[in-house]
């Protein structure tokens, strides 16, 4: 428990210590581009895929389960949809980036930790939390694009499996996606998926950035990373749902 | 010139330095020895800051590190190259923007001033055919070679080497502690070197700082490290019977 607080303490002022003494911007600014690259670009190829046959299997599944006649089956696309917005695409395309973005990002700080290179940066004079954190924390900025991205395809996925596989008809799932749409859950979903990306920033870097050891370490603290990312936006997750939604 | 005066240090209850006092001088290549333990990656720590001094005085021509503000403390870094045991080179970075790296960094150079700059310290360096290449693909010595590149490319005025040999074989090593002293000599660096190994104590000891348990026990140079009779670094130098040989040859004890 105390190990823990510990640790929560020791974060906190990491938080801190990310916006202390800046980089160039010269430097920073092609920082940030690389990070977008490696970890939003990167990562739409696996979102994408994912999300497209998530959304087909929860229209099967519904389809399946509302077998009654008296319900109509445009609920079917509702169903779909709103599952995609509210949980799928914020909450668990966050957990599996959680393993994708995580692990490299303790990896690759925890690699610099063990072979001195963050000794070098410190040496150097250079703030190696604001070189190394800061850059991913701003791509993070731009992880609802991946999030959208998702809640598109996972419902272009839905739809594909519903109407080819003779589930219900196109404009039924259609009318289903368009019924009783609220716009506040989007807002939701995103207020979420904006805290989900400054999780995946900064858990991940705590436990590169100090872990201690040689490389077996390495890979604890990317196993480590992913656990308590993982619990950190479950518990968020919880805690916006109650804030925003009841 | 680096002056230490009474310098301590403790972690925890474990008191690491105890009181040292010594300078090292421009242009000189002055070694920190001592076994494991004894306390000279601590003593290397805090002559670079990474340590902060319990007490005592470390002076970098008359600047007290520990009374500096953040401002002066970064730009005393600025004057400061390091070489690391690993080499410690980005990963992510070609053996050209390792050691454009200070420089785009600290200075306001444009593309074409840091490319020259790189480039003569390269050639100083003598780092044949590997600007584009990354570090993972270039031999251990190389990646020595691009460290001491990368420590020197914006005129330091101190360079602290962490066993710079470490890892290398014999004619290798031998081949980057003459680089070093080269470098020392022609910029006239203060160079702190850490180290184990003998062979660079009486290749380029021109001044030796001998370390046991947080004490400093003996100081000279090469010459005179053939000559003392102080019993903890005889038994710590000449540790090998090939070495004990060696020193009975040149000394007839």
């Amino acid at each position: 428990m105390i190990k823990m607080l510990n640790n929560v303490g020791k974060y906190l002022i990491m938080l801190g210590e990310i916006f202390r003494r800046p980089t160039k911007w010269r430097i920073m600014k092609g920082l940030i581009f690389k990070e977008i690259d490696e970890l939003i670009i990167g990562s739409l190829g696996i979102v994408a895929f994912l999300s497209f046959f998530i959304g087909a299997v929860v229209t099967i599944q519904t389809a399946l389960n509302l077998n009654n006649p008296i319900i109509p089956k445009y609920l079917i696309g509702f169903t779909a949809r709103q599952s995609i917005i509210l949980e799928f695409s914020p909450t668990f395309i966050s957990i599996i980036m959680a393993g994708r973005m995580g692990s490299y990002i303790t990896s690759s700080i925890g690699t610099m930790r063990v072979t001195e290179q963050i000794d070098a940066l410190e040496v150097m004079g250079i703030n190696p939390l604001n070189y190394l954190v800061f850059p991913k924390l701003i791509a993070s900025i731009t992880y609802p694009f991946v999030i959208t991205l998702s809640m598109f395809i996972g419902i272009l996925g839905g739809y594909v499996a519903g109407s080819f596989g003779g589930y219900l008809a196109a404009e039924e799932f259609v009318k289903g996606l368009q019924d009783d749409f609220t716009p506040f859950h989007v807002i939701y979903a995103f207020i979420k998926t904006a805290c989900f990306g400054f999780i995946l920033a900064t858990v991940p870097s705590f436990y590169g950035y100090y872990m201690e050891g040689g490389a077996l370490e390495v890979g604890k603290a990317s196993t480590k990373a992913f656990v308590w990312t993982s619990v950190a936006i479950i518990v968020c997750n919880y805690i916006l749902t109650q804030i925003l939604l009841t | 010139m680096i002056e230490v005066k009474n310098l301590k240090k403790s972690f925890d209850d474990k008191e690491v330095l105890k009181g040292i006092t010594t300078t090292y001088e421009p242009g000189k290549t002055n070694l920190i020895i001592g076994q494991s333990g004894s306390g000279k990656t601590v003593m290397l720590k805090t002559l670079l800051g990474v340590h902060e001094p319990d007490s005592g005085q470390i002076l970098f021509d008359g600047r007290d590190f520990a009374t500096l503000d953040a401002n002066e403390k970064r730009n005393l870094r600025t004057e400061m190259g390091m070489v690391f045991q690993g080499s410690a080179l980005f990963d992510s970075m070609t053996v050209e923007q390792n050691i454009g790296f200070p420089l785009k960094m600290f200075t306001n150079k444009s593309n074409a001033e840091i490319r020259d700059r790189v480039q003569e310290v390269i050639d100083r360096v003598k780092l044949v055919d590997a600007n584009t290449k990354m570090p993972s693909e270039i031999s251990g010595g190389m990646q020595k070679r691009v460290a001491i590149a990368r420590a020197i490319v914006n005129n330091p005025k101190y360079l602290f080497c962490d066993e710079p040999n470490s890892g290398l074989d014999p004619k290798t090593s031998i081949v980057i502690d003459e680089l070093i002293q080269e470098i020392t000599h022609e910029y006239q660096i203060t160079t702190v070197i850490n180290t184990h190994d003998m062979n660079s104590v009486l290749q380029i000891g021109e001044h030796i700082v001998f370390l046991k348990d947080g004490k400093l026990v003996w100081e000279g140079n090469s010459k005179e490290i053939m000559q003392t009779d102080n019993e903890d670094i005889v038994d710590f130098v000449y540790s090998s019977e090939l070495l004990k040989e060696i020193r009975r040859f040149h000394t007839n004890k």
